[in-house]
């Protein structure tokens, strides 16, 4: 099977410093892919890349063709002068009927919140409500950044069943960028370990074991 | 009496009709200063027309224009933050204007006019250019109006559901400056802005939902261009002050509203306990 996205020793620079270098990796369906790295890896900047938002300064970016992406990013902010509800802010996409819109909050367990405001919401609630607009187009590739950021214990947990269950049923490619160690171990296929560069990439199990990784977050003493 | 006021009352009616649902974006993106730069940018607009003997009215949407794009060209260069750009370009536009019309020995130009506008002055022919303007943006405003809220909402969210992002921007930039242009010399370059942003901000104590604000906005801005005007023919002063200050006070009463509607709440529920503690 062809590869959803791939990456060829794709380079990125801003204002003259690299934030990116020589990488080279390929996204496949029905896989979980996650990115791992500290801060200021380039974590964000790869994402970008990924989705198209921002083009890399050298190397190509190849994509299957008319590949649908959903995007789950970090968070948004609301200014709280715009009125919006859960249900418009699904509705932003057209092509959805009210009975979607209800089953789709329905499978983020978010249904009961179609009338709250968007500004109203927890951090859980907010990212379950983004990865049902993302999943809403039934996506071949989801994306999604840090999605589990200022989400309680229990909202993490669930946040990535839903996005496990979401792979099961869509049969999409997952790429996600995530900073807690167990729940990647956990849930992830392969992982990338990024800081400007690709450190090491492989099975949870082969990663773990990576000199490299070991190095990058300090897991050797254990 | 009414024929002298028929024509004036119909442009602010009809201007009101695009001034507020784009007020409120003007609200949501944060692009107030935007917008005070565009107007002032349309002072210089009025001395080119005199110079070159162009059209006012053509002459102010062109210029706005121009300013538009050349904002969205330095905006890309990310040397400097918009808001100084914005305030540069403002404030070199409004200078260059008032020094080229001060320049023109020959003509004597009405500048309070420009600056605070003449609603009474609107004849039946100026209406038919609102007209054209208001439905020429109102059709785009309502064709684009969910892609204009996407990228309101977000612009990674918008891009990722296939919106193309500098196109929405610009076109909506382009909107912004002619409905700049076409109010103008009713309400005049200082207050263009604050009619804008003043009944899109009171529409929001009002409004559950971005499509409701927006209404809300039209029907504010139309009841202060009905009191402005009322205010300006009984007591004879400037239209454009009258109408932003009949503005003023549906915030100001929308406020008072909230608060004692939050004053009764409070006192009920105080109620409310006291009675389930019996």
């Amino acid at each position: 099977m062809s590869p959803l996205i791939s990456l060829q020793d794709v380079g990125v620079e801003i204002n003259h410093q690299k934030i990116l270098s020589q990488i080279s990796l390929t996204i496949n369906a029905n896989e979980i892919t996650t990115i791992l790295g500290p801060n200021g890896a380039g974590k964000s900047t790869l994402i970008k890349v990924v989705l198209g938002l921002m083009s890399p300064t050298t190397g190509t970016v190849t994509r299957a063709p008319n590949l649908t992406i959903g995007y789950v990013p970090q968070s948004i902010n609301f200014n709280p002068a715009l009125p919006i509800t859960v249900g418009r802010f699904m509705h932003l996409n057209r092509q959805l009927t009210k009975s979607a819109v209800k089953q789709i909050l329905a499978l983020v367990k978010a249904d009961h919140l179609i009338d709250e405001a968007m500004q109203q919401l927890s951090g859980g609630e907010l990212q379950r409500v983004l990865l049902a607009q993302a999943i809403a187009k039934q996506p071949q590739l989801l994306i999604l950044d840090e999605p589990a950021q200022g989400v309680d214990v229990n909202g993490q947990v669930l946040l990535y069943d839903l996005i496990a269950n979401t792979r099961v049923q869509l049969k999409c490619g997952v790429l996600m960028v995530s900073h807690d160690l167990d729940l990647v171990m956990k849930n992830a296929n392969k992982i990338i370990c990024l800081n400007h560069t690709i450190c090491c990439t492989g099975t949870p199990a082969a990663v773990a074991n990576d000199p490299a990784f070991m190095t990058l977050f300090n897991r050797g003493a254990k | 009496m009414i024929a002298l006021l028929l024509p004036c009352l119909c442009a602010g009616l009809c201007l009101s009709l695009i001034t507020g649902p784009l007020g409120t974006f003007v609200v949501w993106r944060r692009m107030s200063y935007f917008g005070d730069t565009l107007s002032h940018a349309a002072l210089l607009g009025i001395a080119f027309g005199f110079l070159f003997h162009i059209n006012l009215f053509y002459a102010i949407i062109f210029i706005t224009l121009i300013l538009a794009f050349g904002l969205i060209w330095l905006e890309s260069q990310k040397q400097l933050s918009v808001d100084t750009l914005l305030g540069i370009l403002a404030h070199s536009a409004l200078s260059l204007g008032l020094v080229v019309i001060s320049l023109m020995k020959d003509i004597r130009v009405d500048l309070i006019g420009y600056l605070f506008g003449d609603l009474l002055s609107v004849t039946w022919e100026d209406l038919y250019q609102i007209i054209t303007g208001v439905a020429l943006v109102g059709a785009i405003l309502l064709w684009r109006w969910n892609d204009f809220l996407y990228i309101t909402v977000s612009e990674e969210l918008a891009f990722s559901n296939g919106i193309n992002i500098p196109l929405t921007k610009l076109i909506l930039t382009i909107l912004l400056a002619l409905t700049i242009g076409i109010s103008m010399k009713f309400v005049g370059a200082l207050i263009i802005t604050s009619l804008l942003i003043i009944p899109a901000a009171t529409a929001k104590y009002y409004a559950n939902s971005p499509e409701k604000m927006a209404l809300f906005a039209i029907i504010l801005g139309m009841l202060s261009i009905l009191g402005g005007l009322c205010f300006s023919l009984f007591y004879d002063t400037p239209t454009g002050p009258s109408v932003v200050l009949s503005n003023t006070a549906l915030f100001f009463i929308t406020l008072l509203i909230i608060k004692i509607r939050s004053i009764i709440k409070t006192k009920l529920t105080i109620k409310g306990n006291a009675v389930v503690k019996k």
